[in-house]
C-alpha cells in the first residue's frame, strides 16, 4: 500500500477523510487482532461451524457479543437466549449511535444504514473523539466510514486465520493476548483526561463497572457508562473550567478551510 | 441449534441497538443542552471495559502484585501520560504484561 500523507495534511474532501478515518484506527485494528484470532479459535471449538463462525463476524460483527455467544453456545443454552443476550451486551451501542448522531446531521438514510450497521465501540471512540475536537470538519461520515470499513475488513480477516489456524494454538488466552484491547484502550483513554469533568467521568464509571461487575450480561457496562457520563456532566457544571487546556494547543486539521 | 436462525437473530438485535437513534437523532435538532448531555460517554465507556479486566481478572477484586494485568496497566497509564503515543502503550504494556508473568513464575 502506498504511503499516505499525515492526517493533518488531509484535505476535507470524502476521499482523504475517509483514509483519515482509517489511518486513526490503525492502533485499534492492532488491538483487535488477538480477538478476532482468539475468538475464531474459540468458535469452532466451542460447537460452531467454520463458516457460521465466519458469518457471525460478516453479519454481526460485535467482538464481546460474539465471543459471549459463542461461551454460550459452548454451555448448551437455547438460541432464543443467545439471542436476547447478544441485545443486551450491545445495547451500549445505542449510547454510541446517540453520541454520534448530532454530528451527522446533513447524511441521508443511505448513508446513515451502512454507518450504524459497522458501528463498533473502537470506530466510536475514534470518530467521537475526532469530530467533538473538530466540530466543524467537512465529511464526518466519511471518516466514520473508513475507521468503519478498516475495523470490518480487519476483523474478517483475523477471523479467518483464528478459524483457521486457532486450533493450532493451545489455550490462547492463556498468552495475554486478550490483554491487548485494555492497553489500547488505556493508550486513546489517559489523552482524553484533560479536566476535572472527564476525570470524574472516568473515576465513576470505573468504580460503578466495579461494583456493577457481577450484574448480568454487561448490563453494569451500561448502567457504568451512564452514570460516568452523568459525573462528567455534573462535574463541568459545578466547576466550569476556566479555560479548554490543549484545546488551543492541538492541530486543527480543518485549520485555515472552515 | 439452527445456525442460520441463530446468527439471523444476533445480526438483527445488533442493528436494532445500532441504527435507529443515529436515523432518529440525526433528523432531529435537538436543544445544545441535550446534545452535550451526551459528551462524557467515550471516556466513561473506555474506564468501565477496562478497570474490570484490570482489577478482577479472576472475577475478584485482586489488589496485588501478583496481578499481573494491574502492573501491566500502571505501566501502560504511565507510558501514555507521558508519551501519548498509543503505539508505545500498547508495546511497553504488553512487553511489561509478559515480563512480570515470567518473573512471577520464579
Amino acid at each position: 500500500m502506498p504511503k499516505r500523507k499525515p492526517s493533518r495534511l488531509a484535505g476535507p474532501n470524502p476521499r482523504a477523510q475517509f483514509w483519515a478515518g482509517a489511518r486513526a484506527t490503525i492502533p485499534l485494528l492492532v488491538g483487535a487482532f488477538p480477538f478476532g484470532l482468539i475468538y475464531g479459535a474459540l468458535a469452532v471449538t466451542s460447537g460452531l461451524s467454520p463458516w457460521a463462525a465466519a458469518a457471525m463476524s460478516a453479519f454481526v460483527f460485535a467482538g464481546s457479543a460474539q465471543f459471549i455467544s459463542v461461551g454460550l453456545i459452548a454451555a448448551g443454552t437455547p438460541t432464543l437466549i443467545i439471542i436476547l443476550t447478544t441485545f443486551v451486551v450491545n445495547a451500549r451501542h445505542a449510547l454510541y449511535s446517540a453520541t454520534l448522531a448530532p454530528y451527522l446531521r446533513k447524511v441521508s438514510s443511505r448513508w446513515l444504514v451502512p454507518l450504524g450497521f459497522w458501528l463498533t465501540d473502537e470506530s466510536f471512540v475514534v470518530a467521537a473523539k475526532q469530530f467533538e475536537e473538530n466540530p466543524n470538519q467537512k465529511n464526518k461520515e466519511s471518516y466514520l466510514l473508513g475507521s468503519e470499513i478498516a475495523m470490518y475488513l480487519n476483523w474478517q480477516m483475523v477471523t479467518w486465520i483464528g478459524i483457521a489456524a486457532g486450533q493450532a494454538i493451545p489455550d490462547p488466552q492463556g498468552w495475554g493476548l486478550d490483554f491487548a484491547l485494555v492497553v489500547t484502550f488505556i493508550g486513546m483513554l489517559i489523552p482524553m483526561i484533560k479536566g476535572r469533568p472527564t476525570l470524574a467521568a472516568v473515576l465513576v464509571a470505573g468504580a460503578a463497572a466495579l461494583l456493577g461487575n457481577s450484574l448480568p450480561n454487561q448490563s453494569g457496562l451500561l448502567l457504568a457508562a451512564l452514570l460516568g457520563n452523568a459525573a462528567g456532566v455534573l462535574t463541568e457544571r459545578a466547576w466550569p473550567s476556566p479555560r479548554l487546556r490543549g484545546a488551543k494547543r492541538r492541530s486543527n486539521p480543518q485549520r485555515g478551510t472552515t | 441449534m439452527n445456525e442460520v436462525f441463530l446468527i439471523a437473530g444476533m445480526a438483527v438485535v445488533t442493528m436494532a441497538t445500532r441504527i435507529p437513534l443515529l436515523m432518529l437523532l440525526s433528523r432531529r435538532k435537538l436543544p445544545p443542552a441535550i446534545e452535550s448531555a451526551l459528551k462524557y460517554v467515550p471516556p466513561a465507556v473506555l474506564s468501565a471495559i477496562i478497570l474490570p479486566i484490570v482489577f478482577m481478572p479472576g472475577g475478584e477484586l485482586e489488589l496485588s502484585p501478583g496481578n499481573a494485568s494491574l502492573v501491566a496497566s500502571l505501566v501502560a497509564v504511565i507510558v501514555a501520560w507521558r508519551t501519548r503515543n498509543l503505539l508505545l502503550t500498547i508495546i511497553l504494556g504488553m512487553a511489561a504484561l509478559l515480563i512480570w508473568r515470567a518473573a512471577s513464575v520464579f
